[in-house]
C-alpha cells in the first residue's frame, strides 16, 4: 500500500508544480502585493506595510464608475437570463419534435470567440456617417428616434452591454434548465394530472421545486460570472474601458496592471482582493437565501 | 351527449394549437436572435466596400457578392499569423494539460498514498480561487522571467486545471479495480496499464475535456492581452481587437466582418460535428457563464 506513494509522487508532480506556481503562491502573493504601500515595479521596493492601496482604490473615481457598471450589469443581466432560460428550456421540453434543432442553434453562442462576434453587435448598434445601424433603423421603423448606442448616451451603451451579455451566457443556462427539467420523474406529473391539478399549479408545486437547485446553481453561478465581466464590454466598446465610462472591476484590475495605465500590480491586487470579498460576499447570501427556498430531495 | 363531447375535445385541441404555436413563435424569436448576428457578419464580408458604405438602409441580401474582403482579411492585415499563432497555442497547451492531468488524475484514482484523500480534497478546494485574483502575479512572474511575448509565456499558466483532473480522476474510477490488480498480476507497468487500459476505456471523457480545452484556448483573451504587445505574438482575440482598433482604417466593416468570420468558422464547425459532445461535456460541468 505504501510502496507506491513516490511513484504516485512522480505522477503528481507535474500538475503539483504548475498549481504551486501559477495557482497558490500566486494566491498567497496577491494578498501580500495588495498590502505593500507605493510598490515600485522596476526597482521592486516599497515604503511600507498597510491598507493604503485599498483606500486608494475604493477613492478612485474610475473604481465607483467600474462598481456601479459591475453592479447594474449583474442586477439586470442575472435575473433576465435566468427567467428567459427558463421560459426558453420550457418551451423545448414541451416540443416533442424540433426540439434537438432548436437546443443545438441556441447553444452557438457558447463557442464563439466573445471578442469577434462582439464586433459584430457593435455594428448592429453604431451609428455611423453612412448609415444609422440596423438596430436604429428599427426604432425609426417603430417611430423612436435613433440613439448611438457605442458613444453615447450612458443607459444605452448599459443596455448594449446587458444585450450581449444575456446573449452570451443564454446557452449556458438553457442547456442546464433543459437537462434538469428532462430529469424530473414523470410520475409527479400523472400523479397531478390525475388530481386535475391546474397547469400554474403544476409549474409553481412540482416544476420549480424540483429543478430549483438547478435555478440556484444557475444564479450563483450567473451572479459570479457576471461579476467578472469583461471581455463582452471590451467587444463592444475598446480596449479604453475607463474613456467609454464603461469599464467593469475586473477590467479595472487588468488596466492597472497593464497598458497605458499600467503599471500598479497592488493597485490591482487590492482591487482584485475587493472583487473577491465582494463575490464571496453575495455568494453567501445566495447560499443562505436559498436554505430557505431550496428543495433539495 | 356525443355532440358536447367532441366539442370540448374540439376545444381542447384548438387550445392545444394555439399553445403550440405560441412555444415555437417564442422559441423561433430567440433562434433568430442567437443566428441573425452570424448571418449579418456573413453578409456584410461579401459585400464590397463600396456597396456597404453606399446602402444606408442595409440590404438584406448582397447583390454583388465579392471575396475581396477575404483576400484584404489576408492580406491588409496578418489574420494568418494570428491563426497560425492561435493554433499552436491550442494545440501545445491542450497536448501538455492532457499529459499532466491523465497523470494526476491516474494517480488519485488509481495509485494508493498517504494523503491522497487530503490531498484531492485541496484539489477541489484550488477550484474555487478566481483567476483574477492569481493572473496579477502571473503577469509579474512571467514578465520578470523574461518571458513576454513567447508562446512559453502564454502557454505556462494554463496548463493545468483541476476541473478536468477531478472529471477525468472520477471516470478513471469507474473502470473496475479488477482489470487492475489482473494487470499487476501479469506485471505490467502502471504506465503501461494507464495507455493501454484506462485511456481507451475513457476515451469519450477524455474526447469531451480536449474539446473544451480547444474552445477555451481559441477564445482566449485576457492573459494573451497582458503578455503579448508585440502583434507577432496576437492570438485571434487580440487579433480581432487589433485589427479593430488600427485594421483597414477604422471604418472598412466588411473587411472586418471578413476576419470575424475566418476566426469563427473553425469553432463553428467544431461545434456543427462535435455538438453532442460539447452539449453533454458543458452540461457536466461546463464553467462558463
Amino acid at each position: 500500500m505504501e510502496r507506491s506513494g513516490w511513484k504516485a509522487f512522480l505522477y503528481l508532480i507535474p500538475a503539483l508544480l504548475f498549481l504551486g506556481a501559477f495557482m497558490i503562491y500566486p494566491l498567497f502573493d496577491v494578498f501580500i502585493y495588495s498590502f505593500e504601500e507605493g510598490y515600485n515595479s522596476a526597482s521592486q521596493t516599497y515604503f511600507g506595510t498597510g491598507f493604503y492601496n485599498y483606500s486608494y482604490v475604493l477613492h478612485d473615481p474610475y473604481f465607483m464608475q467600474a462598481l456601479k457598471n459591475t453592479f447594474i450589469l449583474v442586477i439586470i443581466t442575472v435575473p433576465v437570463s435566468t427567467g428567459i432560460s427558463l421560459l426558453i428550456a420550457l418551451g423545448l421540453s414541451s416540443i416533442p419534435k424540433l426540439k434537438e434543432l432548436y437546443q443545438t442553434v441556441f447553444f452557438l453562442p457558447y463557442v464563439t470567440n466573445t471578442l469577434a462576434v462582439g464586433l459584430v453587435f457593435m455594428i448592429l448598434f453604431k451609428k455611423t456617417a453612412y448609415s444609422e445601424g440596423l438596430i436604429n433603423l428599427l426604432i425609426n421603423l417603430f417611430g423612436g428616434r435613433s440613439v448611438d448606442f457605442i458613444d453615447c448616451p450612458y443607459w444605452a451603451k448599459m443596455f448594449v452591454l446587458c444585450f450581449y451579455t444575456v446573449w452570451i451566457v443564454m446557452p449556458f443556462k438553457i442547456l442546464i434548465l433543459t437537462s434538469a427539467l428532462a430529469s424530473v420523474d414523470p410520475v409527479y406529473y400523472r400523479a397531478a394530472r390525475v388530481d386535475g391539478t391546474s397547469k400554474t399549479r403544476i409549474f409553481t408545486k412540482i416544476t420549480v421545486p424540483l429543478i430549483s437547485p438547478m435555478i440556484f446553481y444557475l444564479v450563483i453561478t450567473g451572479f459570479i460570472g457576471a461579476f467578472k465581466a469583461y471581455s463582452d464590454a471590451v467587444a463592444l466598446f475598446g480596449v479604453n474601458l475607463n474613456a467609454a465610462g464603461m469599464n467593469t472591476i475586473v477590467g479595472y484590475v487588468y488596466d492597472m496592471l497593464y497598458g497605458d495605465s499600467g503599471g500598479y500590480p497592488s493597485y490591482a491586487s487590492a482591487a482584485a482582493i475587493l472583487l473577491f470579498i465582494i463575490v464571496l460576499t453575495i455568494t453567501c447570501i445566495n447560499l443562505l437565501v436559498s436554505r430557505k427556498h431550496v428543495h433539495y430531495s | 351527449m356525443n355532440t358536447e363531447y367532441d366539442l370540448i375535445s374540439k376545444q381542447a385541441r384548438r387550445r392545444e394549437t394555439v399553445r403550440r404555436t405560441v412555444v415555437y413563435t417564442l422559441l423561433s424569436v430567440w433562434g433568430i436572435v442567437v443566428l441573425f448576428p452570424f448571418y449579418w457578419m456573413v453578409l456584410s464580408s461579401i459585400k464590397s466596400f463600396a456597396s456597404y458604405n453606399s446602402e444606408h438602409i442595409p440590404r438584406f441580401i448582397a447583390s454583388d457578392p465579392t471575396f475581396e474582403n477575404y483576400r484584404n482579411a489576408f492580406v491588409q492585415v496578418n489574420l494568418s499569423r494570428y491563426l497560425v499563432n492561435t493554433l499552436i497555442y491550442t494545440l501545445i497547451t491542450t497536448a501538455l494539460m492532457l499529459v499532466v492531468i491523465t497523470l494526476s488524475a491516474y494517480a488519485f484514482a488509481r495509485l494508493k498514498f498517504r494523503g491522497r484523500d487530503l490531498l484531492f480534497t485541496l484539489f477541489l478546494a484550488l477550484m474555487m480561487i478566481p483567476n483574477e485574483l492569481v493572473i496579477i502575479t502571473n503577469f509579474v512572474t512571467i514578465t520578470d522571467m523574461g518571458l513576454r511575448n513567447t508562446f512559453t509565456g502564454l502557454i505556462l499558466p494554463s496548463v493545468t486545471s483541476v476541473f478536468y483532473i477531478y472529471l477525468l480522476k472520477e471516470n478513471f474510477a469507474q473502470v473496475p479495480e479488477d482489470l487492475y490488480y489482473a494487470a499487476k498480476v501479469d506485471g505490467t507497468p502502471d504506465l503501461r496499464y494507464l495507455w493501454k487500459v484506462m485511456i481507451p476505456i475513457c476515451r469519450p471523457t477524455m474526447i469531451t475535456i480536449v474539446i473544451l480545452k480547444v474552445i477555451e484556448c481559441w477564445n482566449a483573451y485576457v492573459w494573451p492581452r497582458l503578455i503579448t504587445d508585440n502583434a507577432d505574438y496576437y492570438l485571434v482575440s487580440n487579433g480581432i481587437q487589433e485589427i479593430r482598433e488600427n485594421g483597414f482604417g477604422r471604418e472598412n466593416i466588411p473587411a472586418m466582418m471578413a476576419a470575424v468570420v475566418v476566426i469563427s468558422v473553425p469553432l463553428v464547425v467544431l461545434f456543427l460535428i462535435f455538438h453532442k459532445k460539447i452539449m453533454e461535456g458543458v452540461a457536466r460541468g461546463g464553467t462558463k457563464g
